[in-house]
């Protein structure tokens, strides 16, 4: 509190424009609000975020969940079987990205996708059967995001699959991911045909086993300063991994040569991940997870620790609601479409990559990555907007991942579900486009936002756990 | 001596920790320092230069910062500058592209203005309390403009508010000025002695308008809004607004404006203002009851309560305020025109008028049992307020849209029993650019016909105000208007010309 009387009054003026005017004219100081109401307008969310600004528990909370995602150390630790190393996993279980759907409410491109890891995983003959299998109840689907992994775009880990580990080191977490299979027609974007299924199994065979090799003769993969290096060099790590994929291979190849592996298997491993600029991506995304899962479940805080979308709905996770997601439909991206589709063609937002996002990355450090807005007609100056725009809804600026741009600021991090309904701003997500139908691809990419709804339902939920 | 410090897996380029070493190296007491990332290469240089052990591992991934020179408390100030330089998370770009983002909440214009200490809120009513919580859950004082805040939100607010210190001002408060600094609807007024705390914003504005053109000026005019005097709130405001003022050494005087509150209530604001350490001025418009006696004074008008605040901030006596006789100049009237129309924007001005006048009917009448029936038409003496919600759904309201009442007069003065019309006319912040302007057409068209009322009005502002007060006088006057300088006195002028007229 200061006091009213005794210094220059100083007034943030929030409606009648012209009452600012009025100061001004008479030499004082009057600061100008933009207002709209607040959570769309909703009252009764409206009064329950009024109660929990500046809320002692809540400011308690978020310090301390804000202080364990800074703290948090990401190291790659190698390559494990989804079977083994995904905490939960069950036999018969499918994971996908987002929210948890059921196989009725899926869009094409996770049905598509489901169907190949059927195939893969050999429960089935072919893709009709594989389909019966998957309607028959008899597969469990659950997200990703239960087992502390993350996946891109469909997001499918079934249980022979190769998955990243990586450890943070600080708390003991691990976070998991897939591994990239690169463009074209993948299995993250529903393609399910011979030519996918026989780089999965390649990818099983020889990229996991080799890899892992590899790893023997690694010095400590640690994540931070790879993504920090990268962000330097022109990627957000979602959306551009370009350098962060350089930076990777550059630590592999040396200790891929010095393992055992057969000279050939090193060969076309090599070849495969310089052919594919986003090899990184699922590596950034598993560090990103790690990061936050050590932030998540700290009572009453307001803070961000999941975004991801499973093609028909986006979720958010937030730190001091536990295990609960609060969904809404997911939007259709607004991006550049490869020659021949339009967003008629377009599967509504798909993908748990957004947990970059979350960890104070991809489109929040839109800054660093200025061709990124070339997708929406943008100028570098939009970039830099976008991550500015971020500092509005989130808690911290993180300085291990600084940008160059903005005079090596740190990347806004940690957003506050608070934040996000009292101003409006959405968070900024960069993301790929899949094409709803099954097995056609990646069409296009883009910005897309974070819907209100998601951040609304968070705060009501959170006002019931919060005394006044 | 040399001390160092390794930060595991943070990355800095390499001209970056160019620029932070040379920084490092320029602070007191330090020799040699050098930032740098732990490698092999990195290391080897540093045990050149001397700045590191042998032992040393490399540790490519770290960050290594190492300072020589011969205090230990001066390198660890130096090490504690470049953590903080490597921590910092000030935004140092808010002058670029943030600085021009619109501010969609508080707290993001708080975070911008750092140094705010009030918000004004305007905002509609259905989100008023909300932000006004919000506010005050910022550490911000609130002034609440807005209106169609629930009764219960305002108990709310206030009593968190008085927890903490912080002042409420509204909801429905029109007029406040803070610092020498008009609030909403209020007046360019000099600073000065005399404090207000009002419940009504054109009796505010009437008081502080007053006191301007007296020669004196106002410390601070805080607003409560129409319902704090209630039983509900209980005067949370004006209790407060009284000992900020008690407290403030630029008050010598202090003037309470408000309709009758409730008998609890006024006894409590009567017995905190008898401790107020300072002159207190009552005007309780419409009130029978006198508190007079010690440090308090009472006013019946708020005329009277500028003169008494005036005198008393000057260390003087209140003047005598017996009630003056007006002389009416010589006027013609034909045979049966005898009744007075009010017609305010001022609702403040409209009850005065009709607590001096007694036998009116009003929309907004002292005694309920004058309540007219149907406020879009006259009888006998009526006197209107245009701000009541009636006349405002949809409309603009009447200090900002004179048309209503333009209308409304021309209605009136076509009635062969109306003698006077009686107006008010607001300047200041927030109301008409000009509303001289758009009377004086309206004036001539009734002066044209014979047998047209004779205009009765005083104008509330000041020679600062936008709209500048002679320059409004001055277009009335010529337009035939008889003004004089307060409501009060418009009130009693309208009386005595038809107290002739039975």
């Amino acid at each position: 509190m200061s006091a009213l009387f005794g210094k220059p009054l100083c007034v943030l003026n929030e409606g009648i424009g012209s009452f600012a005017d009025a100061i001004v004219q008479r030499g004082g100081a009057a600061t100008r609000l933009e207002w709209a109401p607040p959570a769309g307008g909703d009252r009764a969310v409206g009064t329950a975020l009024a109660r929990l600004v500046n809320h002692p528990a809540v400011e308690g909370a978020n310090a301390k969940a804000a202080e364990r995602y800074l703290a948090a150390q990401p190291r790659l630790e190698g390559i494990g079987m989804a079977r083994e190393a995904l905490p939960g996993m069950g036999e018969r279980m499918i994971l996908h990205a987002g929210p948890p759907i059921a196989w009725q409410r899926m869009c094409g491109p996770m049905r598509g996708a489901i169907v190949g890891a059927i195939l893969y995983e050999g429960w089935a003959e072919d893709a009709e059967a594989a389909r019966e299998l998957a309607e028959s109840g008899e597969i469990v689907f659950e997200p990703c995001h239960h087992h502390a992994a993350v996946g891109p775009m469909a997001g499918i880990i079934s249980p022979s699959m190769p998955v990243w580990v990586v450890a943070n080191t600080t708390h003991g977490n691990r976070a998991f991911s897939n591994l990239n299979e690169g463009l074209g027609k993948v299995l993250r974007f529903g393609a399910n045909s011979t030519e996918v299924l026989t780089r999965l199994e390649w990818m099983q065979k020889t990229l996991g086993p080799t890899l892992a090799c590899a790893f023997e003769f690694l010095a400590e993969l640690e994540l931070k300063p790879l993504m920090a290096q990268a962000l330097h060099m022109g990627d957000e790590v979602h959306n551009r991994n370009v350098a962060a994929s350089s930076l990777l291979i550059r630590r592999l190849v040396p200790a891929l040569l010095k393992s055992a592996a057969r000279a050939a298997d090193a060969a076309s491993v090599i070849e495969f991940i310089a052919g594919n600029d986003h090899f990184f991506l699922n590596i950034s995304m598993a560090a990103c997870k790690s990061m936050l899962d050590a932030a998540h479940g700290v009572a009453r805080s307001s803070m961000v620790t999941a975004m991801a979308r499973n093609g028909v709905d986006f979720g958010i996770r937030v730190s001091g609601l536990g295990e609960r997601w609060f969904t809404a439909p997911a939007p259709v991206v607004n991006g550049l479409y490869f020659p021949a589709y339009t967003t008629k063609d377009a599967a509504p937002d798909l993908g748990d990559s957004a947990i970059t996002e979350t960890a104070g990355l991809g489109g929040f450090a839109m800054a660093a990555a200025p061709a990124i807005v070339k997708f929406v007609g943008g100028t570098p100056q939009d970039a830099l907007a976008n991550t500015l725009a971020m500092t509005h809804i989130t808690l911290k600026r993180n300085g291990a991942f600084t940008l160059p741009a903005l005079d090596f600021a740190g990347t806004p991090a940690c957003i506050d579900a608070r934040r996000v309904v009292d101003t409006g701003l959405l968070p900024v997500i960069n993301t790929g486009i899949a094409h709803k139908e099954p097995g056609v691809g990646q069409i296009g990419a883009g910005v897309t936002r974070a819907p209100l709804a998601c951040f609304t339902q968070a705060v009501a939920a959170l006002a019931a756990e919060v005394a006044p | 001596m040399y001390i160092q410090r390794l930060l595991p897996n943070l990355y800095r380029d390499s001209v970056s920790l160019m620029q932070l070493s040379a920084a490092l190296g320029k602070l007191p007491g330090v020799e040699q320092a050098s930032a740098v990332m732990a490698t092999p290469g990195n290391l080897e240089f540093l045990r050149q230069a001397g700045l590191v052990d042998g032992d040393i591992a490399p540790r490519p991934n770290d960050l290594l910062v190492a300072v020589r020179g011969k205090s230990n408390a001066q390198l660890e100030a130096a090490l504690a500058a470049a953590l903080a330089a490597l921590n910092d998370e000030s935004v140092k770009d808010i002058r670029g592209a943030a600085a021009e983002a619109p501010l969609r909440s508080l707290q993001m214009a708080l975070a911008r203005s750092p140094a705010a200490n009030l918000a004004l809120i305007s905002v509609p009513g259905d989100y008023a309390a909300a932000e006004a919580m919000k506010a005050l859950r910022l550490g911000l004082h609130v002034m609440l403009f807005s209106d169609n805040v629930a009764l219960a939100d305002e108990v709310a607010l206030k009593r968190y508010a008085a927890g903490r210190g912080l002042l409420v001002m509204g909801p429905d408060c029109g007029t406040a000025i803070i610092d020498g600094m008009p609030l909403g609807f209020a007046n360019a007024v000099r600073r000065g002695a005399i404090g207000v705390v009002g419940a009504s914003g054109t009796g505010t504005q009437q008081v502080t308008s007053l006191v301007h053109r007296r020669g004196a000026g106002i410390s601070h005019a805080i607003g409560t809004g129409g319902h704090d005097l209630g039983k509900d709130v209980g005067g949370i405001t004006m209790l407060h607004g009284l000992r900020l003022l008690a407290q403030d050494a630029d008050t010598k005087a202090i003037v309470l404006i408000s309709k009758p509150p409730s008998p609890d209530i006024a006894r409590a604001v009567i017995a905190a203002a008898r401790k107020a350490g300072k002159p207190v001025v009552i005007n309780f418009i419409g009130s029978t009851e006198d508190p007079s006696g010690g440090n308090l004074h009472l006013s019946r008008t708020l005329d009277e309560a500028a003169s008494a605040a005036v005198a008393l901030a000057r260390g003087r006596k209140p003047p005598r305020t017996a009630i003056s006789s007006v002389k009416p100049p010589k006027l013609k009237f034909k045979r049966g025109q005898r009744y007075i129309r009010g017609l305010f924007s001022g609702g403040t001005f409209c009850y005065e008028a009709s607590a001096l006048l007694g036998d009116v009917w009003s929309n907004a009448p002292v005694d309920s049992k004058r309540t007219i029936e149907d406020p879009w038409k006259s009888r006998e003496h009526t006197l209107i307020d245009l701000g009541d919600d009636v006349f405002t759904r949809g409309r603009p309201h009447p200090m900002i849209d004179l048309r209503l009442r333009n209308d409304r007069m021309l209605e009136e003065a076509a009635d062969p029993q109306v003698a006077v019309i009686l107006l008010d006319v607001v300047l200041g912040y927030g109301s008409h650019p000009d509303p001289a302007a758009e009377l004086v057409p309206v004036l001539a068209k009734i002066k044209k016909k014979s047998g047209s009322p004779v205009i009765v009005a005083s104008v509330c502002g000041t020679d600062e105000d936008p709209q500048g007060l002679e320059r409004q006088e001055a277009a009335l006057r010529d337009a035939g208007v008889l003004l004089t300088e307060s409501n009060a006195s418009a009130a009693r002028l309208a009386g005595a010309i038809v107290a002739k007229l039975k």
